[in-house]
Order: structure tokens, then C-alpha cells, then sequence
């Protein structure tokens, strides 16, 4: 059920900036239902973003991060044309890699 | 004694005034920021399979769904909604005529479809939702254009006009007396003034939107049926008539806004 990223990353000066939106519950494991039931923990653990291949962020992530979660990142030395990735794991094992090229920036 | 703390307590609520006015600004600004990266935008792709998935009994997409344009045709169609459809004889906006096209290309019972359209909170949102965005951000860019050409349109127009006016329900509440005014606001969102027509443009241009408090995109449908349970009114029915003599109104006060879907709301 993992959705695609949403990435931009477009060239600023020496670097790129990159902005990746995800599509994910990020439920806290706290939350009860209309039943009173507690609705299971379900959020994204480990994030890695990658610039042509060599890991450049590696994040572990918990349930205080937003549903639906945006993250900004720039990345130094990027030029128009290198391949962004990114990756999420979930506490499921669910797992989504999406990629993209840099583009000129304005 | 009794003039002088009459002064002060003026003085206290210019000044009250203005520190919440400052507060009003500052928000705008974080909403811009916002905008530019929109969760929203995850639901056009969800729209875009959607419409274009063979569903419900009869095993159909929508691609034969006519918005105005011609079947199919989707550049600008939500631009000039809500519209006369003479196959139905009705004058629908943009959901009712999802809907009418869910049932009768496929199959989907309407009950169904109404009584999800409108996503809980916090889920992953509706199938209606999702297409009403993606259909409506083929429109991005281009101006919001409602004529009021055939008879039918215009007789809807002026239901919505009037309804926009008159007060109704158990506190006798009118839209106008949020809405007709600059500057407004209920606790601290700002209320758009909607008989002016940046207030009425904005209406136009930015639904379906992502509403930051619920974590899912809404529509026009939702954000009227809200404002009717706000002021405490029967609750209003999924693309009912109300519904779109009220969107038909505030679409063509809101006439050459440029669309660009989806919003951010709170």
C-alpha cells in the first residue's frame, strides 16, 4: 500500500535542493478508534536519500513526525542531472524507494 | 472616574486589535510557506490511476465521463463548473457530476459513493476526493470562467445569491455575516470576504485543498457542508441543489481568479 514520493530537487547555486513528500499514516500506536480500540503503530523508521548512489542522509525516524511527512534537504556538490533516491521503512516492513534527477534550477 | 475608565477599557481594545491583526498576518506568511510543499499533491497521482482504472460492477473508467468539454476532455473543464448538463437536465458542479458519472458509466450505486465522498479524518481519503483534485488540477493555471448562459444557470445563480444572504436555522445566520466583510475572522482563521472578488476568487480557485487538521484533501462539497453545520443548519446533503447554487454563485463572483489546486487550508 506504499504510495510514491512526491521529489523535487532542483539546482541553488553549489548544491540542490531536494523536497520529498510522502504519503504515510504515521500512526503513534496512542490513538484510539471510534470503538476505543488502540489503532496500531504504523510510521516510517529509517529514511535514506541518496545523491548518484552514495548515501547522503540516514535518518531513523519515530512516531513524532507528521502523518503524510515532508522533509527539505540540500545537497552540496549536486549538479542538474544526478539521480536523487530515497528510501522509507516503515515498523511494518513496508518500503518505498522513489528517484529522481536534479533539474536546473531558475 | 466613570469617563476616564471608559477611555482606558477603548484604549485596551485598539490595542487588542491590533496585536490580533499582526497575529492574522504571520500566519498568512507560514501558510504561504505551506503551499509550496503541499501533502496535497500526493492525491493527483491517486486521482490520475483512479480515473483511468477500469472500476465498479460495470468494469469502467471514467475516461468517457463528460465534464462539459466533451467526453474525456479535462483541460479547463472544472474552469467553467458548475454548468448546465442538458443529459441530465441539470445544472451540477463538479462533484454531483463525478458522482452522476460513477453511477452511470460504472455502476456504482450513488448512495455509496455520497456516503463516502466524504472522507473521516486522518484516513487515507475518499476515491471522490482524489479525482475531484486531479480533475481539478488539469485546470491549474487557467481562469475561472462560469457563464451564466443557459436559463437554468442563471435561475441557479441567483438561488445561490440569494442563499448566500438569507439567514436561516435556529441562530438565524446568514453566510453573509461571516463573509461580507473584510478582515473578519473566527478565532484565529481568517474569514475570506466573499462579496468582494479577490475573497470570491479565492473561494474559486483553491478547492479541493489540503486541510492540515484532518490530513486529507477536502472539497467544496466538504467546506459548505461545514459551514452549514457551523451555523448550526440541517445538514446539507452531498451535491444537493443548496450545495450547488452556493458554488455556482461564488464560482462566477470569483470569475478570472487563476486556479491552482490544491490549496492549503490550516
Amino acid at each position: 500500500m506504499a504510495e510514491p514520493m512526491k521529489i523535487r530537487a532542483t539546482v541553488q547555486g553549489d548544491m540542490a535542493d531536494v523536497r520529498i513528500l510522502m504519503m504515510h499514516p504515521m500512526e503513534t500506536g496512542q490513538r484510539k478508534n471510534s470503538k476505543g480500540d488502540l489503532v496500531p503503530a504504523h510510521f516510517i523508521k529509517h529514511v535514506v536519500v541518496t545523491h548518484n548512489g552514495k548515501t547522503v542522509l540516514d535518518a531513523e525516524w519515530t512516531q513524532a513526525i507528521s502523518r503524510n511527512p515532508f522533509l527539505g534537504i540540500r545537497v552540496k556538490g549536486a549538479k542538474a542531472g544526478d539521480k536523487i533516491a530515497v528510501t522509507w521503512t516503515d515498523n511494518k516492513g513496508d518500503k518505498r524507494t522513489d528517484e529522481v534527477a536534479v533539474a536546473t534550477g531558475s | 472616574m466613570k469617563v476616564r475608565g471608559g477611555l482606558a477599557a477603548i484604549a485596551l481594545l485598539c490595542f487588542v486589535g491590533t496585536a490580533w491583526a499582526q497575529a492574522g498576518g504571520d500566519l498568512s506568511v507560514g501558510r504561504k510557506m505551506l503551499l509550496e510543499d503541499n501533502p496535497g499533491e500526493l492525491w493527483i497521482d491517486k486521482g490520475k490511476a483512479l480515473f483511468h482504472e477500469k472500476r465498479g460492477p460495470k468494469k469502467a473508467s471514467l475516461e468517457q465521463c463528460d465534464f462539459g468539454m466533451g467526453p474525456g476532455k479535462l483541460e479547463g473543464a472544472a474552469a467553467k463548473l458548475p454548468r448546465y448538463f442538458p443529459d441530465v437536465d441539470k445544472v451540477q458542479d463538479l462533484e454531483s457530476r463525478l458522482v452522476t458519472c460513477m453511477v452511470q458509466l460504472q455502476g456504482f450505486k450513488r448512495d455509496d459513493v455520497e456516503k463516502k465522498a466524504i472522507s473521516p479524518s486522518r484516513s487515507a481519503g475518499s476515491d471522490v476526493e482524489a479525482l475531484a483534485l486531479y480533475i481539478t488540477s488539469r485546470s491549474n493555471g487557467m481562469k475561472v470562467n462560469v457563464t451564466l448562459s443557459h436559463q437554468k444557470e442563471y435561475d441557479v445563480y441567483k438561488a445561490g445569491e440569494y442563499l448566500f444572504y438569507r439567514r436561516a436555522g435556529q441562530t438565524d445566520f446568514a453566510c453573509v455575516q461571516c463573509h461580507g466583510e473584510a478582515n473578519k475572522r473566527i478565532r484565529l482563521q481568517d474569514l475570506l470576504h466573499m462579496t468582494n472578488k479577490d475573497g470570491a476568487g479565492e473561494v474559486a480557485s483553491t478547492w479541493p485543498a489540503y486541510r492540515g487538521a484532518h490530513y486529507v484533501v477536502r472539497t467544496m462539497q466538504w467546506r459548505l457542508y461545514d459551514c452549514f453545520w457551523q451555523m448550526r443548519l440541517p445538514d446539507l446533503d452531498y451535491g444537493s441543489d443548496v450545495s450547488i447554487a452556493l458554488t455556482t454563485y461564488l464560482n462566477h463572483s470569483g470569475n478570472g481568479t487563476i486556479i491552482k489546486v490544491p490549496g492549503f487550508k490550516r
